[in-house]
Protein backbone atom coordinates (compact mmCIF):
# COMPACT_ATOMS: atom_id res chain seq x y z
CA UNK A 1 0.00 0.00 0.00
CA UNK A 2 1.34 3.09 -0.62
CA UNK A 3 2.15 6.06 1.33
CA UNK A 4 -0.83 8.21 -0.27
CA UNK A 5 -3.43 6.08 1.69
CA UNK A 6 -2.74 6.49 5.53
CA UNK A 7 -3.94 4.52 8.60
CA UNK A 8 -6.48 7.07 9.46
CA UNK A 9 -7.97 6.87 6.03
CA UNK A 10 -8.08 2.99 6.75
CA UNK A 11 -9.59 4.08 10.25
CA UNK A 12 -12.55 6.00 8.61
CA UNK A 13 -13.65 3.44 6.21
CA UNK A 14 -13.69 0.67 8.51
CA UNK A 15 -15.89 3.18 10.70
CA UNK A 16 -18.11 4.56 7.98
CA UNK A 17 -18.39 1.65 5.89
CA UNK A 18 -19.44 -0.74 9.17
CA UNK A 19 -21.69 1.65 9.37
CA UNK A 20 -23.23 2.08 6.38
CA UNK A 21 -23.34 -1.96 5.73
CA UNK A 22 -25.05 -2.36 9.10
CA UNK A 23 -27.80 0.38 8.93
CA UNK A 24 -28.26 -1.73 5.30
CA UNK A 25 -28.55 -4.83 6.82
CA UNK A 26 -31.02 -3.33 9.33
CA UNK A 27 -33.16 -2.02 6.99
CA UNK A 28 -33.26 -5.42 4.30
CA UNK A 29 -34.16 -7.30 7.92
CA UNK A 30 -36.80 -4.38 8.45
CA UNK A 31 -38.17 -5.42 5.47
CA UNK A 32 -37.98 -9.13 5.72
CA UNK A 33 -40.10 -8.88 9.30
CA UNK A 34 -43.03 -6.93 7.42
CA UNK A 35 -42.72 -9.32 4.61
CA UNK A 36 -43.02 -12.18 7.14
CA UNK A 37 -46.32 -12.89 8.28
CA UNK A 38 -47.36 -13.96 4.60
CA UNK A 39 -44.39 -16.86 4.49
CA UNK A 40 -44.43 -17.80 7.84
CA UNK A 41 -47.91 -18.82 8.05
CA UNK A 42 -48.11 -16.86 11.49
CA UNK A 43 -51.82 -16.92 11.30
CA UNK A 44 -52.02 -20.72 11.69
CA UNK A 45 -50.52 -20.66 14.85
CA UNK A 46 -51.86 -22.68 17.74
CA UNK A 47 -50.85 -23.10 21.79
CA UNK A 48 -50.18 -26.70 20.79
CA UNK A 49 -47.79 -25.63 17.42
CA UNK A 50 -45.60 -23.66 19.87
CA UNK A 51 -45.84 -26.87 22.81
CA UNK A 52 -44.73 -29.20 19.78
CA UNK A 53 -41.93 -26.29 19.12
CA UNK A 54 -41.01 -26.43 22.86
CA UNK A 55 -40.68 -30.75 22.79
CA UNK A 56 -38.73 -30.11 19.71
CA UNK A 57 -35.91 -27.60 21.86
CA UNK A 58 -36.16 -29.51 25.14
CA UNK A 59 -35.28 -33.03 23.47
CA UNK A 60 -32.73 -31.32 21.35
CA UNK A 61 -34.18 -33.07 18.35
CA UNK A 62 -32.05 -30.83 16.14
CA UNK A 63 -28.94 -32.43 17.53
CA UNK A 64 -29.30 -35.20 14.78
CA UNK A 65 -31.80 -33.83 12.52
CA UNK A 66 -32.08 -30.51 10.45
CA UNK A 67 -35.07 -28.63 9.91
CA UNK A 68 -35.39 -26.95 6.92
CA UNK A 69 -31.79 -27.62 6.40
CA UNK A 70 -30.30 -26.72 9.61
CA UNK A 71 -28.75 -28.48 12.27
CA UNK A 72 -27.02 -31.89 12.11
CA UNK A 73 -26.48 -33.83 9.26
CA UNK A 74 -26.69 -37.53 11.50
CA UNK A 75 -30.59 -38.24 10.63
CA UNK A 76 -32.80 -37.41 7.86
CA UNK A 77 -35.08 -33.67 7.54
CA UNK A 78 -37.64 -33.13 9.11
CA UNK A 79 -39.33 -30.02 7.01
CA UNK A 80 -41.34 -32.48 4.80
CA UNK A 81 -41.24 -35.55 6.88
CA UNK A 82 -45.00 -35.57 7.26
CA UNK A 83 -45.17 -35.19 3.32
CA UNK A 84 -43.16 -38.50 3.33
CA UNK A 85 -44.40 -40.37 6.48
CA UNK A 86 -47.85 -39.08 7.01
CA UNK A 87 -49.03 -37.73 10.28
CA UNK A 88 -49.80 -41.20 11.51
CA UNK A 89 -46.76 -42.65 10.36
CA UNK A 90 -44.81 -39.91 12.12
CA UNK A 91 -46.17 -40.62 15.26
CA UNK A 92 -45.59 -44.31 15.01
CA UNK A 93 -42.46 -43.85 14.15
CA UNK A 94 -40.97 -41.79 17.29
CA UNK A 95 -43.44 -44.49 19.25
CA UNK A 96 -41.58 -47.98 17.82
CA UNK A 97 -38.15 -46.89 19.06
CA UNK A 98 -36.41 -49.36 20.48
CA UNK A 99 -35.20 -48.60 23.70
CA UNK A 100 -31.82 -50.00 23.40
CA UNK A 101 -31.62 -49.44 19.75
CA UNK A 102 -30.74 -51.20 16.56
CA UNK A 103 -28.15 -53.34 16.58
CA UNK A 104 -25.14 -51.64 14.39
CA UNK A 105 -28.07 -49.48 13.15
CA UNK A 106 -28.26 -44.80 14.02
CA UNK A 107 -31.10 -44.93 16.01
CA UNK A 108 -33.37 -42.70 17.47
CA UNK A 109 -33.76 -42.94 21.13
CA UNK A 110 -37.08 -43.75 22.56
CA UNK A 111 -38.38 -40.33 24.44
CA UNK A 112 -41.67 -41.76 26.20
CA UNK A 113 -44.25 -39.57 24.85
CA UNK A 114 -47.51 -39.04 25.70
CA UNK A 115 -50.29 -38.96 23.27
CA UNK A 116 -50.87 -35.36 23.68
CA UNK A 117 -47.09 -34.59 22.96
CA UNK A 118 -46.75 -36.47 19.97
CA UNK A 119 -49.99 -34.57 18.40
CA UNK A 120 -48.13 -31.27 19.80
CA UNK A 121 -45.00 -32.82 17.82
CA UNK A 122 -46.63 -33.66 14.72
CA UNK A 123 -48.71 -30.32 14.61
CA UNK A 124 -45.06 -28.68 14.72
CA UNK A 125 -43.76 -30.05 12.33
CA UNK A 126 -46.92 -29.72 10.09
CA UNK A 127 -46.54 -26.01 10.67
CA UNK A 128 -43.21 -26.19 9.64
CA UNK A 129 -44.27 -27.96 6.72
CA UNK A 130 -46.32 -24.87 5.68
CA UNK A 131 -43.60 -22.26 5.34
CA UNK A 132 -42.51 -20.76 2.35
CA UNK A 133 -39.22 -21.48 1.77
CA UNK A 134 -39.12 -21.31 -2.12
CA UNK A 135 -39.64 -24.70 -2.53
CA UNK A 136 -36.55 -26.01 -0.48
CA UNK A 137 -35.90 -29.02 -0.09
CA UNK A 138 -35.48 -30.62 -3.53
CA UNK B 1 7.25 -10.05 29.66
CA UNK B 2 6.36 -6.69 29.76
CA UNK B 3 3.86 -6.53 32.26
CA UNK B 4 3.40 -8.30 35.67
CA UNK B 5 -0.51 -9.16 35.11
CA UNK B 6 -0.15 -10.59 31.11
CA UNK B 7 0.54 -13.79 33.29
CA UNK B 8 -3.30 -14.09 34.49
CA UNK B 9 -3.02 -15.34 30.91
CA UNK B 10 -2.01 -18.83 31.86
CA UNK B 11 -4.99 -20.71 32.96
CA UNK B 12 -6.98 -19.48 30.19
CA UNK B 13 -4.70 -20.88 28.02
CA UNK B 14 -4.28 -24.39 30.01
CA UNK B 15 -7.86 -24.80 30.27
CA UNK B 16 -8.73 -24.09 26.19
CA UNK B 17 -6.36 -27.10 25.47
CA UNK B 18 -7.72 -29.29 28.19
CA UNK B 19 -11.49 -28.31 26.56
CA UNK B 20 -9.98 -28.80 23.29
CA UNK B 21 -8.49 -32.08 23.70
CA UNK B 22 -12.47 -33.31 25.22
CA UNK B 23 -13.77 -31.41 21.79
CA UNK B 24 -11.62 -34.07 19.97
CA UNK B 25 -12.09 -36.91 22.12
CA UNK B 26 -16.15 -36.63 21.36
CA UNK B 27 -15.28 -35.64 17.66
CA UNK B 28 -13.67 -39.36 17.38
CA UNK B 29 -16.59 -40.41 19.25
CA UNK B 30 -19.37 -38.60 16.46
CA UNK B 31 -17.14 -40.02 13.37
CA UNK B 32 -17.63 -43.85 14.70
CA UNK B 33 -21.31 -42.94 15.32
CA UNK B 34 -21.42 -42.26 11.78
CA UNK B 35 -20.08 -45.65 10.50
CA UNK B 36 -20.89 -47.62 13.68
CA UNK B 37 -24.81 -46.45 14.80
CA UNK B 38 -25.20 -48.20 17.27
CA UNK B 39 -21.88 -46.99 19.60
CA UNK B 40 -22.35 -45.82 22.85
CA UNK B 41 -26.03 -45.89 22.57
CA UNK B 42 -27.78 -45.43 24.49
CA UNK B 43 -25.46 -44.08 26.84
CA UNK B 44 -24.33 -40.91 24.34
CA UNK B 45 -26.42 -40.52 22.06
CA UNK B 46 -25.40 -38.43 19.18
CA UNK B 47 -27.09 -35.34 19.81
CA UNK B 48 -25.55 -35.43 23.49
CA UNK B 49 -21.84 -36.20 21.96
CA UNK B 50 -22.57 -33.29 19.09
CA UNK B 51 -23.84 -31.16 22.03
CA UNK B 52 -20.30 -31.56 23.82
CA UNK B 53 -18.16 -31.66 20.78
CA UNK B 54 -19.64 -28.11 19.60
CA UNK B 55 -20.14 -26.29 22.65
CA UNK B 56 -16.34 -27.57 23.77
CA UNK B 57 -15.16 -25.99 21.01
CA UNK B 58 -17.08 -22.68 21.73
CA UNK B 59 -16.07 -22.19 25.27
CA UNK B 60 -12.12 -23.30 24.44
CA UNK B 61 -12.45 -20.61 21.99
CA UNK B 62 -13.44 -18.12 24.22
CA UNK B 63 -10.92 -19.39 26.40
CA UNK B 64 -8.25 -18.87 24.15
CA UNK B 65 -10.21 -15.20 23.36
CA UNK B 66 -9.66 -14.32 26.63
CA UNK B 67 -6.75 -15.25 27.12
CA UNK B 68 -5.37 -13.74 24.52
CA UNK B 69 -7.29 -10.66 25.02
CA UNK B 70 -5.76 -10.34 28.78
CA UNK B 71 -1.90 -11.32 27.14
CA UNK B 72 -2.47 -8.42 24.32
CA UNK B 73 -4.60 -5.49 25.84
CA UNK B 74 -1.64 -4.70 28.93
CA UNK B 75 1.06 -4.57 26.38
CA UNK B 76 -0.92 -2.73 23.62
CA UNK B 77 -1.88 -0.45 26.32
CA UNK B 78 1.18 -0.07 27.80
CA UNK B 79 -0.15 -0.60 31.12
CA UNK B 80 -1.04 -3.43 33.55
CA UNK B 81 -4.65 -4.76 33.47
CA UNK B 82 -7.29 -2.60 35.38
CA UNK B 83 -8.09 -6.05 37.82
CA UNK B 84 -5.79 -9.39 37.10
CA UNK B 85 -7.76 -10.40 40.55
CA UNK B 86 -11.21 -10.06 38.57
CA UNK B 87 -9.34 -11.98 35.70
CA UNK B 88 -8.84 -15.04 37.42
CA UNK B 89 -11.74 -14.86 39.04
CA UNK B 90 -13.97 -15.04 36.22
CA UNK B 91 -11.50 -18.18 34.91
CA UNK B 92 -12.95 -19.92 37.70
CA UNK B 93 -16.68 -18.84 37.18
CA UNK B 94 -15.94 -19.73 33.72
CA UNK B 95 -14.30 -22.99 33.99
CA UNK B 96 -16.86 -24.18 36.70
CA UNK B 97 -20.25 -23.46 34.75
CA UNK B 98 -18.68 -25.06 31.72
CA UNK B 99 -17.63 -28.08 33.11
CA UNK B 100 -20.85 -28.24 35.10
CA UNK B 101 -22.76 -28.04 31.47
CA UNK B 102 -20.81 -30.73 29.81
CA UNK B 103 -21.76 -33.04 32.69
CA UNK B 104 -24.94 -31.70 33.25
CA UNK B 105 -25.21 -32.85 28.92
CA UNK B 106 -23.92 -36.39 30.13
CA UNK B 107 -24.86 -37.07 33.27
CA UNK B 108 -28.97 -36.26 32.56
CA UNK B 109 -31.44 -36.51 29.68
CA UNK B 110 -31.49 -33.03 27.87
CA UNK B 111 -34.96 -32.43 28.51
CA UNK B 112 -34.67 -33.50 32.43
CA UNK B 113 -31.71 -31.05 32.51
CA UNK B 114 -34.54 -28.18 30.82
CA UNK B 115 -36.55 -29.20 33.52
CA UNK B 116 -34.25 -28.46 36.16
CA UNK B 117 -32.47 -25.63 34.68
CA UNK B 118 -35.41 -23.52 34.71
CA UNK B 119 -35.95 -23.35 30.63
CA UNK B 120 -39.83 -23.11 31.37
CA UNK B 121 -38.80 -19.45 32.92
CA UNK B 122 -37.84 -18.63 29.07
CA UNK B 123 -37.33 -21.07 26.69
CA UNK B 124 -33.53 -20.69 25.35
CA UNK B 125 -32.43 -24.25 24.89
CA UNK B 126 -32.38 -27.27 22.20
CA UNK B 127 -31.20 -24.59 19.53
CA UNK B 128 -27.88 -25.71 17.68
CA UNK B 129 -25.14 -24.24 19.46
CA UNK B 130 -27.22 -22.58 21.76
CA UNK B 131 -27.71 -25.37 23.92
CA UNK B 132 -26.25 -24.22 27.07
CA UNK B 133 -29.56 -24.41 29.74
CA UNK B 134 -30.43 -20.96 31.04
CA UNK B 135 -28.07 -20.36 34.22
CA UNK B 136 -24.75 -21.08 31.75
CA UNK B 137 -26.45 -18.41 29.52
CA UNK B 138 -26.45 -16.09 32.16
CA UNK B 139 -23.26 -17.20 33.66
CA UNK B 140 -21.95 -16.13 29.95
CA UNK B 141 -22.92 -13.05 30.05
CA UNK B 142 -22.05 -12.30 33.64
CA UNK B 143 -18.30 -13.26 32.79
CA UNK B 144 -18.32 -11.59 29.40
CA UNK B 145 -19.59 -7.89 30.84
CA UNK B 146 -16.93 -8.18 33.68
CA UNK B 147 -14.14 -9.96 31.03
CA UNK B 148 -15.06 -6.42 29.24
CA UNK B 149 -14.93 -4.18 31.93
CA UNK B 150 -11.89 -5.14 33.12
CA UNK B 151 -10.27 -5.06 29.38
CA UNK B 152 -11.89 -1.76 28.39
CA UNK B 153 -10.73 -0.05 31.59
CA UNK B 154 -7.36 -1.08 30.67
CA UNK B 155 -7.49 0.28 27.42
CA UNK B 156 -9.07 3.55 28.66
CA UNK B 157 -6.36 3.82 31.67
CA UNK B 158 -3.33 3.20 28.56
CA UNK B 159 -2.49 3.87 25.48
CA UNK B 160 -4.92 3.28 22.33
CA UNK B 161 -4.17 1.34 19.52
CA UNK B 162 -5.44 0.17 16.70
CA UNK B 163 -5.17 -3.31 17.56
CA UNK B 164 -6.63 -3.29 20.92
CA UNK B 165 -9.69 -0.78 19.40
CA UNK B 166 -10.40 -3.36 16.86
CA UNK B 167 -9.88 -6.42 19.77
CA UNK B 168 -12.73 -4.02 21.59
CA UNK B 169 -15.20 -3.83 18.73
CA UNK B 170 -15.02 -7.65 18.56
CA UNK B 171 -15.34 -8.57 21.97
CA UNK B 172 -18.49 -6.23 22.58
CA UNK B 173 -19.14 -7.27 19.25
CA UNK B 174 -19.54 -10.88 20.57
CA UNK B 175 -20.92 -9.97 23.93
CA UNK B 176 -23.69 -7.96 22.13
CA UNK B 177 -24.68 -10.15 19.55
CA UNK B 178 -25.07 -13.17 22.07
CA UNK B 179 -27.98 -11.37 23.48
CA UNK B 180 -30.03 -12.75 20.66
CA UNK B 181 -29.40 -15.98 22.02
CA UNK B 182 -32.40 -14.74 24.52
CA UNK B 183 -34.67 -14.41 22.01
CA UNK B 184 -36.79 -17.99 20.85
CA UNK B 185 -40.00 -16.94 19.88
CA UNK B 186 -42.45 -19.66 18.80
CA UNK B 187 -42.61 -18.58 15.46
CA UNK B 188 -40.12 -20.97 14.16
CA UNK B 189 -39.13 -18.53 11.18
CA UNK B 190 -38.15 -15.40 13.41
CA UNK B 191 -36.51 -17.92 15.37
CA UNK B 192 -33.72 -18.69 12.74
CA UNK B 193 -33.82 -15.30 11.74
CA UNK B 194 -32.33 -14.34 14.85
CA UNK B 195 -30.62 -17.22 15.49
CA UNK B 196 -27.95 -16.45 12.79
CA UNK B 197 -27.36 -12.42 14.58
CA UNK B 198 -25.34 -14.38 17.08
CA UNK B 199 -24.05 -17.51 15.15
CA UNK B 200 -23.14 -15.53 11.95
CA UNK B 201 -22.54 -12.48 13.39
CA UNK B 202 -20.13 -13.94 15.71
CA UNK B 203 -17.90 -16.29 13.46
CA UNK B 204 -18.34 -14.20 9.87
CA UNK B 205 -18.48 -10.92 11.35
CA UNK B 206 -17.13 -9.89 14.79
CA UNK B 207 -14.63 -12.63 15.89
CA UNK B 208 -13.02 -11.96 12.71
CA UNK B 209 -12.26 -8.69 14.19
CA UNK B 210 -10.21 -10.47 17.21
CA UNK B 211 -8.81 -12.79 14.56
CA UNK B 212 -7.48 -9.83 12.91
CA UNK B 213 -6.25 -7.98 16.28
CA UNK B 214 -4.63 -11.39 17.02
CA UNK B 215 -2.93 -11.88 13.88
CA UNK B 216 -1.68 -8.69 13.48
CA UNK B 217 -0.38 -8.41 17.13
CA UNK B 218 1.60 -11.38 16.63
CA UNK B 219 3.07 -10.13 13.63
CA UNK B 220 4.17 -6.89 15.43
CA UNK B 221 6.06 -8.72 17.37
CA UNK B 222 7.82 -11.17 15.40
CA UNK B 223 8.31 -9.58 12.47
CA UNK B 224 9.22 -6.16 13.26
CA UNK B 225 7.48 -4.48 10.88
CA UNK B 226 6.43 -1.04 11.28
CA UNK B 227 3.44 -0.69 13.42
CA UNK B 228 1.78 2.04 11.23
CA UNK B 229 1.84 -0.53 8.06
CA UNK B 230 0.36 -3.66 9.73
CA UNK B 231 -2.52 -1.51 11.33
CA UNK B 232 -3.65 0.22 8.33
CA UNK B 233 -3.62 -3.66 6.93
CA UNK B 234 -5.40 -4.47 10.14
CA UNK B 235 -7.97 -1.94 9.46
CA UNK B 236 -8.39 -2.79 5.50
CA UNK B 237 -9.15 -6.48 6.49
CA UNK B 238 -11.52 -5.93 8.96
CA UNK B 239 -13.23 -3.74 7.20
CA UNK B 240 -13.81 -5.69 3.99
CA UNK B 241 -14.35 -8.41 6.94
CA UNK B 242 -18.22 -6.34 7.77
CA UNK B 243 -18.87 -4.77 4.46
CA UNK B 244 -19.05 -8.47 3.13
CA UNK B 245 -20.18 -10.38 6.38
CA UNK B 246 -23.08 -8.77 7.53
CA UNK B 247 -24.79 -8.26 4.15
CA UNK B 248 -23.25 -12.29 4.16
CA UNK B 249 -26.04 -13.50 6.58
CA UNK B 250 -28.43 -13.18 3.64
CA UNK B 251 -26.48 -16.62 2.86
CA UNK B 252 -28.86 -18.08 5.98
CA UNK B 253 -31.61 -17.09 4.76
CA UNK B 254 -32.43 -18.95 1.68
CA UNK B 255 -35.14 -21.58 2.49
CA UNK B 256 -36.10 -20.49 5.71
CA UNK B 257 -39.11 -18.55 5.31
CA UNK B 258 -37.25 -15.39 4.58
CA UNK B 259 -38.29 -13.44 1.05
CA UNK B 260 -36.18 -14.39 -2.48
CA UNK B 261 -34.89 -11.29 -2.52
CA UNK B 262 -31.96 -12.85 0.11
CA UNK B 263 -30.75 -14.82 -2.40
CA UNK B 264 -29.66 -12.28 -4.51
CA UNK B 265 -28.16 -10.22 -1.36
CA UNK B 266 -26.74 -13.30 0.66
CA UNK B 267 -24.71 -15.02 -2.65
CA UNK B 268 -23.64 -11.43 -3.80
CA UNK B 269 -21.90 -10.41 -0.47
CA UNK B 270 -21.05 -13.92 0.97
CA UNK B 271 -19.36 -14.30 -2.39
CA UNK B 272 -17.12 -11.73 -1.41
CA UNK B 273 -16.38 -13.53 1.97
CA UNK B 274 -13.05 -14.67 1.04
CA UNK B 275 -11.16 -11.48 0.06
CA UNK B 276 -11.25 -10.66 3.66
CA UNK B 277 -9.42 -13.93 4.35
CA UNK B 278 -7.27 -13.90 1.08
CA UNK B 279 -6.04 -10.06 2.07
CA UNK B 280 -5.17 -12.05 5.64
CA UNK B 281 -2.38 -14.22 3.85
CA UNK B 282 -1.40 -11.92 2.15
CA UNK B 283 -1.05 -10.06 5.11
CA UNK B 284 0.60 -12.43 6.88
CA UNK B 285 3.16 -13.76 4.03
CA UNK B 286 3.90 -10.12 3.36
CA UNK B 287 4.67 -9.18 6.90
CA UNK B 288 7.03 -12.33 7.24
CA UNK B 289 8.56 -11.53 4.13
CA UNK B 290 9.46 -8.01 5.17
CA UNK B 291 10.70 -8.89 8.46
CA UNK B 292 13.22 -6.71 10.16
CA UNK B 293 14.30 -9.59 12.67
CA UNK B 294 14.31 -13.01 13.37
CA UNK B 295 12.26 -13.84 16.02
CA UNK B 296 13.27 -17.15 17.61
CA UNK B 297 9.78 -18.35 18.15
CA UNK B 298 9.79 -19.89 14.64
CA UNK B 299 6.41 -21.84 15.60
CA UNK B 300 4.07 -18.90 16.46
CA UNK B 301 5.16 -17.48 12.93
CA UNK B 302 3.91 -21.10 11.55
CA UNK B 303 1.10 -20.93 13.57
CA UNK B 304 0.05 -17.04 12.20
CA UNK B 305 1.03 -18.21 8.46
CA UNK B 306 -0.91 -21.39 8.99
CA UNK B 307 -4.10 -19.22 10.57
CA UNK B 308 -4.22 -17.28 7.26
CA UNK B 309 -4.11 -20.11 4.38
CA UNK B 310 -5.93 -22.24 6.19
CA UNK B 311 -8.75 -20.08 7.50
CA UNK B 312 -8.58 -18.49 3.31
CA UNK B 313 -9.21 -21.97 2.22
CA UNK B 314 -11.61 -23.42 5.03
CA UNK B 315 -13.60 -20.42 5.22
CA UNK B 316 -13.13 -18.58 2.00
CA UNK B 317 -13.17 -21.38 -0.53
CA UNK B 318 -14.94 -24.26 1.00
CA UNK B 319 -17.77 -21.43 2.01
CA UNK B 320 -17.47 -19.97 -1.91
CA UNK B 321 -18.01 -23.41 -2.68
CA UNK B 322 -21.91 -23.42 -1.47
CA UNK B 323 -22.19 -20.23 -1.36
CA UNK B 324 -23.89 -19.34 -4.15
CA UNK B 325 -28.01 -20.08 -3.85
CA UNK B 326 -28.84 -22.29 -6.53
CA UNK B 327 -25.72 -24.24 -5.47
CA UNK B 328 -26.95 -24.00 -1.75
CA UNK B 329 -30.38 -25.30 -3.08
CA UNK B 330 -28.72 -28.96 -3.63
CA UNK B 331 -26.07 -28.19 -0.96
CA UNK B 332 -27.53 -26.94 2.03
CA UNK B 333 -28.27 -28.95 5.12
CA UNK B 334 -25.29 -31.61 3.49
CA UNK B 335 -22.17 -32.79 4.56
CA UNK B 336 -21.03 -29.97 2.44
CA UNK B 337 -21.80 -27.72 4.72
CA UNK B 338 -20.01 -29.94 8.00
CA UNK B 339 -16.80 -30.14 5.77
CA UNK B 340 -16.79 -26.16 5.30
CA UNK B 341 -17.49 -26.02 9.14
CA UNK B 342 -14.59 -28.50 10.20
CA UNK B 343 -11.55 -26.66 7.85
CA UNK B 344 -13.41 -22.87 8.69
CA UNK B 345 -13.40 -23.07 12.68
CA UNK B 346 -9.87 -25.41 12.36
CA UNK B 347 -8.34 -22.70 10.17
CA UNK B 348 -9.20 -18.93 11.69
CA UNK B 349 -10.22 -19.86 15.20
CA UNK B 350 -8.77 -23.17 16.78
CA UNK B 351 -5.51 -21.92 14.49
CA UNK B 352 -5.50 -18.04 15.60
CA UNK B 353 -6.04 -19.07 19.06
CA UNK B 354 -2.77 -21.84 19.21
CA UNK B 355 -0.92 -19.14 17.59
CA UNK B 356 -1.23 -16.76 20.43
CA UNK B 357 -0.50 -19.40 22.38
CA UNK B 358 2.55 -20.47 21.01
CA UNK B 359 3.25 -16.69 21.63
CA UNK B 360 2.77 -15.97 24.35
CA UNK B 361 3.52 -18.97 26.84
CA UNK B 362 7.10 -19.04 26.44
CA UNK B 363 7.08 -15.46 27.59
CA UNK B 364 4.58 -16.16 30.13
CA UNK B 365 7.06 -18.54 31.68
CA UNK B 366 9.88 -16.58 31.06
CA UNK B 367 11.77 -16.98 27.77
CA UNK B 368 11.23 -15.58 24.27
CA UNK B 369 10.81 -18.76 22.64
CA UNK B 370 10.46 -22.73 23.75
CA UNK B 371 13.63 -24.64 23.03
CA UNK B 372 14.66 -25.69 19.64
CA UNK B 373 13.42 -29.32 20.64
CA UNK B 374 9.82 -28.15 21.45
CA UNK B 375 9.29 -26.13 18.54
CA UNK B 376 10.36 -29.28 16.31
CA UNK B 377 7.03 -30.87 18.25
CA UNK B 378 5.13 -27.87 17.85
CA UNK B 379 5.55 -27.65 14.27
CA UNK B 380 5.35 -31.59 13.96
CA UNK B 381 2.00 -31.13 15.76
CA UNK B 382 1.06 -28.43 13.57
CA UNK B 383 1.41 -30.28 10.27
CA UNK B 384 0.20 -33.08 11.50
CA UNK B 385 -3.26 -31.67 12.67
CA UNK B 386 -3.70 -29.19 9.67
CA UNK B 387 -2.91 -31.95 7.32
CA UNK B 388 -5.33 -33.93 9.05
CA UNK B 389 -8.18 -31.36 9.08
CA UNK B 390 -7.78 -30.80 5.02
CA UNK B 391 -8.65 -34.73 4.50
CA UNK B 392 -10.98 -34.73 7.33
CA UNK B 393 -12.83 -31.36 4.82
CA UNK B 394 -12.13 -33.57 1.69
CA UNK B 395 -13.54 -36.57 3.01
CA UNK B 396 -16.66 -34.57 3.89
CA UNK B 397 -16.88 -32.75 0.76
CA UNK B 398 -16.62 -36.37 -1.22
CA UNK B 399 -18.88 -37.30 1.14
CA UNK B 400 -21.27 -34.31 0.55
CA UNK B 401 -20.83 -34.07 -3.03
CA UNK B 402 -22.15 -38.00 -3.11
CA UNK B 403 -24.98 -37.08 -0.46
CA UNK B 404 -25.98 -34.41 -2.84
CA UNK B 405 -26.23 -36.43 -5.80
CA UNK B 406 -27.81 -39.65 -4.81
CA UNK B 407 -30.38 -37.98 -2.42
CA UNK B 408 -31.37 -34.78 -4.35
CA UNK B 409 -30.14 -34.85 -8.14
CA UNK B 410 -29.93 -38.30 -9.57
CA UNK B 411 -33.24 -39.42 -11.74
CA UNK B 412 -33.82 -42.03 -8.76
CA UNK B 413 -33.41 -39.85 -5.52
CA UNK B 414 -32.37 -42.57 -2.47
CA UNK B 415 -33.94 -41.92 0.90
CA UNK B 416 -31.43 -40.22 3.18
CA UNK B 417 -30.41 -43.28 5.23
CA UNK B 418 -30.04 -45.21 2.25
CA UNK B 419 -27.82 -42.29 0.86
CA UNK B 420 -25.95 -42.38 3.90
CA UNK B 421 -24.70 -45.90 3.51
CA UNK B 422 -23.57 -45.58 0.28
CA UNK B 423 -21.06 -43.42 1.20
CA UNK B 424 -19.99 -45.07 4.59
CA UNK B 425 -16.51 -45.21 2.83
CA UNK B 426 -15.62 -41.71 3.43
CA UNK B 427 -17.18 -41.75 6.37
CA UNK B 428 -14.38 -44.61 8.19
CA UNK B 429 -11.82 -42.09 5.94
CA UNK B 430 -12.69 -39.31 8.12
CA UNK B 431 -12.73 -41.33 10.88
CA UNK B 432 -9.19 -42.07 10.30
CA UNK B 433 -7.91 -38.87 9.75
CA UNK B 434 -9.80 -37.61 13.12
CA UNK B 435 -7.51 -39.98 14.53
CA UNK B 436 -4.13 -38.51 12.97
CA UNK B 437 -5.52 -35.52 13.86
CA UNK B 438 -5.48 -36.48 17.71
CA UNK B 439 -1.96 -37.58 17.41
CA UNK B 440 -0.92 -34.12 16.76
CA UNK B 441 -2.51 -32.86 19.31
CA UNK B 442 -0.95 -35.29 21.47
CA UNK B 443 2.07 -34.55 19.88
CA UNK B 444 1.58 -30.38 20.36
CA UNK B 445 0.82 -31.68 24.06
CA UNK B 446 3.84 -32.95 24.71
CA UNK B 447 6.13 -30.31 23.13
CA UNK B 448 5.10 -28.08 25.98
CA UNK B 449 7.08 -30.42 28.30
CA UNK B 450 9.86 -30.43 26.29
CA UNK B 451 12.68 -29.02 27.87
CA UNK B 452 15.83 -28.52 26.05
CA UNK B 453 19.14 -26.30 27.26
CA UNK B 454 18.81 -24.04 24.48
CA UNK B 455 15.56 -21.97 26.01
CA UNK B 456 16.61 -18.24 25.48
CA UNK B 457 16.56 -15.76 28.07
CA UNK B 458 13.44 -13.27 27.70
Amino acid sequence: MSGAFTKSMARNIFYGGTVFFFLLFLALSFDTLSQLPKRDMRANMTPQIAEGKKLWEVNNCIGCHSLLGEGAYFAPELGNVIVRYGEEGTKAFIQSRPKEGIPGRRSMPQFNFTDEQLDAIVAFLKHVNSINTNNWPP
Amino acid sequence: MQYKSQAVAKPYFIAAIGLFVGQILFGLILGLQYVLGDFLFPAIPFNVARMVHTNLLIVWLLFGFMGGAYFLIPEESETELFSPKLALVLFWVFLVAGALTIVGYLAVPYATLAELTGNNLLETMGREFLEQPLPTKLGIVVVALAFLFNITMTVLKGKKTAISLVLLIGLWGLAVFFLFSFYNPANVVLDKFFWWWTVHLWVEGVWELILGSFLAFVLIKTTGVDREVIEKWLYVIVTLTLITGIIGTGHHYFWIGTPEYWQWWGSIFSALEPIPFFAMTVFAFNMVNRRRREHPNKAAVLWALGTGVMAFLGAGVWGFLHTLAPVNYYTHGTQITAAHGHMAFYGAYAMVNLMMISYAMPIINGRAANSNKSQVLEMWAFWLMTVAMVFITLFLTAAGILQVWLQRVSDTPLPFMVAQDKIALFYWMREWAGVAFLIGLILYITSFFVGGDEEKAA
